[in-house]
């Protein structure tokens, strides 16, 4: 895996010194950060440590104090707001949803459509939308419903679709199993591997789920005291001693989703031809 | 970004007509190429993908949707390439009609009627708002220590202070029109003297407490609207009826004693106010001393004109605030319609409180207070 990753090296994402305040509040202080093209990235800390603010960030909706931030080779904050060339190549989930609230979720979908492509026609424009409706895995009926008669999973799954609507290089995931039956959490966790696995997506997942963590992530940054204080594969950072992170990953919770995802892979390397060929895309 | 997308038809015997991709099949370059595809009319028995390059979900979607509709095969895919077909096939839920719209006719005629319907059941349904806000009110008499001072003062403040601004302008610049008018069509009668009594009168009665309700309909019965009904789509009302805390005690009651007091001193203001005004012109144009104005309006305008605004004022302000609040209350759904419920509260609000003066000017007269 280490060896796969020094060869994919090239950056998706790179912060480098940031630093976010509100008023006197410092959330993050000279923090630093690399994504890689075509990894999975889980991005933990406890409530309030700034993740959610950090991802706004990197999207260009919180202005920072100081720091640099490119996506994709280019820097977002000293682009214009109406250089939009970049935001056609990620998608974004919110912690919320985040759902036009007076349209229905189909046509929540085809508005990023509408926005970029004009050229596409309405109707293929739809049937686009559709099938990103039940890839997220939505019912079909679900399409014309307004996001108040939706539930709060339903909600996610209908924001992922959004999210998906322009096939981006680089999906931002704020909590997508939070509020998920565990089936549903499962099932979403598949759909995002699947997804970063065969168009090759870069993905930052904010996460308080260790089975996503253990199950999907290629590696983990841990947010704390302002910073990223580690960044690695699990055994990696299990490697360290930072007291949160060992609470973290060796509490009852912790432990359970370990085993369960050991079981996991022995019951796989007995069947060869199921396993799944994790890693990187080139 | 990329080649741009491109297919060419070609017959063949051995296998019959074989259509042959080429270039990125991409969301960005599908746009051009999606109306020529409709339009191949030859049943094709192979779909050949070997010249493509790139190909994301849109483009595996048109290519899924091709071998749909001519049921043939795909050829020389890509092992990416084909995980996205299957991927978008597995989600291909067919042809979803979108829910069709009633004609014209059925659509007027229902509306029409649905509106009827909904113009008793919201008269019914505002009666009993009303009835739980005495209910609260009683509730509150009896338990004085629930009654919610911070929030109340606070609206006091909203509604009534910082209103005095805009209210005390207003008041001005109608008493000086009055005036200014009164003025020059009495004037052909020689009759300028009693534009006195046409300012005091008309300021008192009518124009004092009507234009003051109206600012404050357009001031707090929107704000009441659109707080209460943002509210409620944040689900703030749900959560505070599970601990216990009433909705109509905690927002309405506070906005509904705001409004009633503050337009009791609002309206006087604005009489005062809207006299001075009348003065100032009359002193400018017609050289009427002030303290004769302050003399002739004790002689002329009869202490119930100021009676009958005082009296309508507090009136006023609960029906605003009632119209605000009831409004506010029945959002449901989705952003728009906390702008819908608010012009709501405001179009019903202006529009009871001048129906309601209308009974009053009648109701006076018959009293004896004409
Ligand atoms: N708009 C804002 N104004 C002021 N402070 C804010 C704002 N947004 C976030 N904060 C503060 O920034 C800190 C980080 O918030 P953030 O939402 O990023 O937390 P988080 O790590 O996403 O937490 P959670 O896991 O609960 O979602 C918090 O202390 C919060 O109070
Ligand atoms: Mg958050």
């Amino acid at each position: 895996m280490s060896a796969a990753r020094q060869k994919e090296c090239d950056v998706a994402i790179r912060i480098t010194g940031l630093t976010n305040s509100f008023g006197e509040d410092v959330v993050h202080e000279d923090l630093s950060l690399d994504v890689f093209h075509g990894e999975i990235l889980g991005v933990v800390g406890g409530s309030g440590t700034g993740k959610s603010v950090l991802m706004r960030s990197i999207i260009g909706l919180q202005v920072p104090d100081t720091g640099r931030i490119e996506v994709l080779g280019e820097s977002i904050l000293d682009g214009e707001e109406e250089d939009v060339s970049i935001r056609s190549r990620w998608g974004v989930l919110f912690q919320g949803g985040a759902l036009f609230s007076t349209l229905t979720v189909a046509e929540n979908v085809m508005v990023p459509l509408a926005e970029f492509y004009p050229e596409i026609n309405s109707k293929l424009r739809r049937e686009i939308a559709l099938y990103k409706i039940a890839l997220s895995g939505l019912p079909a009926d679900a399409a014309d419903k307004y996001p108040s008669e939706l539930s709060g999973g339903m909600k996610k799954r209908a924001g992922l679709a959004r999210a998906l609507a322009l096939d981006p290089d680089v999906l931002f995931l704020d909590e997508p199993t939070a509020g998920l039956d565990p089936i549903g959490a499962a099932r979403f966790d598949e759909l995002t591997l699947e997804l970063q696995r065969t168009l090759g997506l870069t993905v930052f997942l904010i996460t308080h789920d260790l089975d996503t963590l253990h199950e999907i992530c290629d590696r983990v940054a841990v947010l704390a005291d302002r910073k990223v204080i580690a960044i690695g594969t699990i055994p990696e950072l299990l490697a360290t001693d930072h007291p949160w992170i060992q609470e973290y990953f060796n509490g009852p919770r912790g432990r359970a989703a370990a085993v369960s995802h050991a079981d996991e892979e022995r019951r796989q390397n007995r069947f060869p031809a199921q396993s799944k060929s994790r890693g990187f895309k080139s | 970004m990329g080649a741009p997308a491109d297919f060419s038809v070609e017959e063949r015997s051995d296998t019959g007509a074989v259509l042959r991709f080429a270039g990125d099949l991409n969301i960005a370059t599908i746009g051009p190429i999606d109306t020529r595809l409709k339009s191949v009319d030859q049943t094709l028995a192979l779909i050949d993908m070997s010249d493509v390059g790139h190909i994301d979900t849109v483009g595996a979607w048109i290519v899924h949707r091709l071998a749909r509709d001519h049921g043939c095969d795909i050829v020389n895919l890509s092992e990416s390439g084909s995980r996205l077909v299957d991927a978008v096939g597995k989600s291909d839920a067919g042809e979803l009609e979108r829910p069709h719209r009633p004609n014209v006719v059925t659509r007027v005629v229902g509306g029409t009627g649905e509106g009827v319907i909904l113009a008793f059941t919201s008269m019914l349904a505002m009666l009993s708002f009303f009835g739980s806000i005495v209910r609260a009110m009683l509730a509150q008499a009896a338990n004085p220590r629930r009654i919610r001072w911070a929030a109340t003062v606070r609206h006091f403040e909203l509604v009534g202070a910082s209103a005095l601004g805009i209210v005390g302008l207003m008041s001005f610049l109608i008493g000086i029109v009055i005036a200014q008018q009164g003025a020059v069509q009495l004037r052909q009668f020689g009759a300028e003297v009693f534009t006195v009594n046409l300012v005091g009168r008309l300021t008192l009665r009518e124009l004092g407490v009507l234009m003051t309700a109206i600012m404050v309909a357009g001031r707090s019965g929107s704000a009441f609207a659109a707080q209460i009904g943002t509210m409620k789509l944040t689900e703030e009302v749900d959560a505070m009826r599970t601990i216990g805390v009433s909705p109509v005690e905690a927002l309405v009651l506070p906005r509904v004693a705001a409004a009633v007091l503050m337009m009791i001193l609002l309206a006087f203001y604005a009489m005062i106010v809207a006299m001075a005004g009348g003065a100032f012109l009359l002193w400018a144009t017609l050289d009427l001393p002030i303290a004769t104005f302050i003399v002739r309006i004790q002689e002329v305008v009869p202490i119930h004109d100021f009676y009958v605004g005082m009296i309508k004022a507090p009136v006023f302000g609960l029906i605003i605030a009632l119209s605000g609040c009831y409004q506010g209350m029945q959002v449901r759904g989705n952003a728009e319609e906390v702008g819908a419920r608010t012009t709501a509260a405001v179009v019903q609000g202006i529009f009871m409180v001048i129906v309601l003066d209308a009974f009053f000017a009648v109701f006076f007269t018959e009293i004896g207070w004409g």
